[in-house]
């Protein structure tokens, strides 16, 4: 079936790669080596260029980790470069690449430079910061965290990302894709409740903020709200 | 165009993805298993044997309710959803008797004596003896009932033509119970009965002619149908026989899938996770010995054709190849190709680099992949996928470089190989 180019070689002491005795392979039997394969997209440098869209994961909540490698193993977010690398992984393995990933502390991004007017501004810190009562928005920093790092166990910080990234993460919530909209959660319901103007404006401006601290406790989280998002905290992270 | 039936099989994987006007589920389960079977020891039986035969890869979708079918399998025919086979009485098989589950697994006919579509691996399974298939009855009843009725198949026309699958069968289905080769051990009649029926091996590695069929009982390899992954013959010691191997170490692939010499990746990792790691001992023992003795007396390993010193400007092709490898790869995989047993492949030596069909080697080094988490291989290392890294023409010499690398030999892989074999789940 695959025709292959017909040429086959053969050769004798001509050996292209006849490199013999290089330096063996050292395999340290470690978490940072089994996880190769993915630095390559989400490593600390090159963040730059065609890369910007990977987004970062050292640092985040643990449960919330183990929620999205779940999520994307079975189909319930879709990204397949990294089905295909989870597909064959148990939880307890995945559980412990989301605690490596957790405890990682890698530097952050530069915030990106973006031109925003002076009401969109105002927009987006109204949104983040207060909410929108009349569409049931609660302020973003309520779930995420005054500084928005996050909230333990399974709530990410929203800084330090992309605005490709997250652009296209409200709209994936948004359009009930199948990028996230597959699974409706707390967060799915917001985000259906922001206008384009809304996302976009939010987008740009968590994108541009400069990032420090770490995700919050917790008990920061409201009762009601903590309701709200039970399904995916409190279920040891979130079985659906 | 091939075979159908395997596909499915394999399709198990594959589901039907973008294909399928952008609604992507593939299906497959790491889902909760179901509990331990309390009832008899029929039961305890049927589960092992369901095992075995992987019905749960297949009924299953990813993260749905076991059994509960639901998973797509797309094929050149078509798109398949496997149905409910939970004892439910409305969606499932839950008015089914002892008889019409032997109809259905040994002859492929369903409840109201339709025909049923190879997709599910009948063709094997119809190997099966009858105290088997009612101890895995017995065990799908023991399940919970789940109500889930699942959408209808999308054939296209004309393999949705019942007749047409009546002449298929005509031509390519013999109903039949494995029977015994008396000038055989028992150890290897035991082996064969699982390879050749309940393990259905050959759903995938076989060929496929036109309309789906395998060819034969041989094993011989073939691209698997709407999986792009090309599943080697195990009849070949140039592909995946394993006359020369120790019964240890195939006994080790099946099991942990990952030995000193070879790994198994794709739709083959994904049949060790879901089921080749659950065979008993003594079962996957008598799978490699009837393994062994399908390549056991093949001598030569040289494919037929010869060719003299490489000429100048392929060696300068090639040495690109190798730039890039030393760039990409070196650090696993080593300078001397040998890389670290039962963690790294050695590419060396490696019959999945030099195989005729370059597909799995372009496929592994477009995607990446780990090898399946079993019991015996919990935290297995993994390759990235450098797709999103190198351009169609680089991966093309970087494959053609490891296909004559450290005294390999293969042929050179084109960039239009590549864009190729891109597409398809995994
Ligand atoms: C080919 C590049 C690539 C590789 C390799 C890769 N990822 Fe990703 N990862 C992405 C992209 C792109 C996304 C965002 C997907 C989306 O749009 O939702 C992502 C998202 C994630 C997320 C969710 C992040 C969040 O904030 O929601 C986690 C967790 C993650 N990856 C972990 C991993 C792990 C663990 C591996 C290795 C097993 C891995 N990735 C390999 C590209 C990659
Ligand atoms: C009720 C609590 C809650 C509120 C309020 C909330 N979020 Fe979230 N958010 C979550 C949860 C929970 C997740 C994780 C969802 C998951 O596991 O898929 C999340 C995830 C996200 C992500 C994905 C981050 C990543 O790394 O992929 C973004 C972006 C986001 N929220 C933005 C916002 C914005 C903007 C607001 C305010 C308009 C907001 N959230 C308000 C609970 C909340
Ligand atoms: C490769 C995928 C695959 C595997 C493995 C598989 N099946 Fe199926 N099965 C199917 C498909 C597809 C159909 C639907 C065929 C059709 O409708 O023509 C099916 C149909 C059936 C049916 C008929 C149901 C009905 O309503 O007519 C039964 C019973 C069944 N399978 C049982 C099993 C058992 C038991 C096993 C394990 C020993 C198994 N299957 C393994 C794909 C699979
Ligand atoms: C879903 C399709 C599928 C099924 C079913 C399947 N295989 Fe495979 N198998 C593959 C593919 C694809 C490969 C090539 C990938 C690889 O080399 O790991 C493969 C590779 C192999 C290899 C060679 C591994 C190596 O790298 O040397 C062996 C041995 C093997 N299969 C044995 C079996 C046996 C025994 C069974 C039945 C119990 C079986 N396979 C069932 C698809 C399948
Ligand atoms: C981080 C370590 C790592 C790097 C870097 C790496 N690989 Fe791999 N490679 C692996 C592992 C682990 C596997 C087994 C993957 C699997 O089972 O799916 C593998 C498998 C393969 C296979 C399939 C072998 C088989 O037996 O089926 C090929 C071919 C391959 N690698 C080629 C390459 C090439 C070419 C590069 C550079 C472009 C490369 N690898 C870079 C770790 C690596």
């Amino acid at each position: 079936m695959m025709r292959c180019f017909i040429l086959l070689v053969f050769f004798y002491i001509t050996g292209v790669a006849n490199a013999h005795g290089g330096t063996p392979v050292k395999v340290p039997d470690t978490m940072a080596e089994r996880v190769k394969a993915c630095i390559i997209c989400h490593g600390a440098e090159d963040k730059v260029g065609r890369d910007a869209y990977y987004p970062r994961i050292a640092g985040k909540p643990q449960g919330y980790l183990f929620n999205q490698l779940r999520d994307f193993r079975d189909a319930r977010r879709y990204y397949q470069p990294m089905a295909t690398l989870l597909e064959n992984m148990t939880d307890e393995y995945l559980l412990e690449i989301a605690q490596y990933f957790s405890a990682l502390q890698l530097p952050y991004p530069a915030p990106e430079q973006i031109h925003m007017q002076p009401e969109e501004i105002k927009l987006a810190e109204r949104l983040i910061y207060s909410g929108k009562p009349e569409k049931d928005i609660p302020a973003c920093s309520a779930c995420h965290g005054d500084i928005l790092m996050g909230v333990e166990p399974a709530i990410p910080g929203l800084l330090g990302l992309s605005r490709a990234y997250i652009t296209a993460q409200l709209g994936g919530w948004r359009n009930g894709g199948i990028m996230r909209g597959q699974a409706a959660n707390c967060m799915s319901e917001i985000a259906q409740q922001l206008t384009d103007e809304e996302a976009n404006a939010i987008a740009k401006w968590l994108a541009s903020q400069s990032v420090s601290g770490k995700p919050s406790p917790f008990n920061v989280l409201s009762s009601e709200l903590a309701h709200r998002c039970s399904q995916t905290i409190l279920e040891n992270g979130g079985e659906k | 165009m091939r075979r159908l039936t395997m596909i499915l099989m394999a399709s198990s994987w594959i589901c039907a993805a973008l294909l399928w006007g952008g609604i992507v589920f593939a299906a497959d389960t790491v889902a909760d298993e179901p509990k331990h079977p309390t009832g008899t020891q029929q039961v305890v039986h049927g589960a092992y044997l369901a095992r075995v035969g992987n019905c749960m890869g297949c009924h299953t979708t990813k993260s749905g309710q076991p059994f509960a079918g639901g998973r797509r399998l797309s094929t050149s025919f078509g798109i398949f959803v496997t149905p409910n086979i939970t004892p439910d009485k409305e969606t499932g098989v839950g008015l089914w008797s002892e008889e019409d589950f032997w109809q259905a697994l040994h002859q492929g006919k369903s409840r109201d004596g339709r025909l049923l579509y190879p997709a599910f691996p009948y063709t094997e399974y119809t190997k099966v003896t009858r105290q088997d298939a009612n101890a895995i009855f017995a065990y799908l009843q023991s399940l919970p009932a789940v109500s889930q009725s699942n959408p209808p198949h999308d054939i296209s026309f004309p393999y949705n033509f019942q007749p047409l699958l009546a002449i298929w069968r005509a031509l390519y289905f013999k109903a039949g119970v494995y029977e015994p080769n008396q000038s055989q051990s028992e150890v290897w009649n035991r082996g064969a009965y699982l390879v050749q029926g309940l393990g259905h091996c050959n759903a995938c590695h076989s060929t496929r002619n036109v309309l789906g069929a395998s060819q034969d009982d041989a094993l011989t390899g073939g691209q698997i149908m709407g999986m792009n992954w090309y599943a080697p013959s195990l009849s070949s010691q140039l592909e995946a026989g394993v006359g020369d191997w120790a019964i240890e170490e195939i006994v080790a692939l099946l099991k942990t899938g990952i030995t000193k010499r070879a790994v198994a990746s794709g739709p083959m990792a994904t049949v060790i996770r879901q089921s080749l790691q659950y065979v008993s001992q003594e079962d996957i023992h008598a799978m490699a010995v009837y393994l062994k003795s399908l390549t056991e007396n093949e001598s030569g390993n040289a494919p037929g054709v010869s060719f003299s010193v490489m000429s100048g400007s392929l060696r300068k092709h090639l040495d690109l190849g190798g730039q890039l490898y030393e760039k990409y790869c070196q650090t696993c995989h080593g300078a001397d190709g040998k890389g670290m047993p039962g963690i790294y492949p050695a590419l060396a030596g490696n019959r999945s680099v030099t195989m005729k069909s370059p597909l799995n080697a372009i496929r592994s080094v477009l995607n990446g992949g780990y090898p399946a988490t079993t019991t015996e291989n919990p935290r297995p290392y993994g390759m990235p996928p450098f797709q999103q890294i190198l351009r169609n023409e680089e991966a093309a010499l970087v494959v053609s470089y490891i296909r004559n690398a450290w005294g390999n030999r293969g042929s050179l892989v084109t960039a239009v190989d590549v864009d190729r074999s891109k597409g398809g789940e995994y």
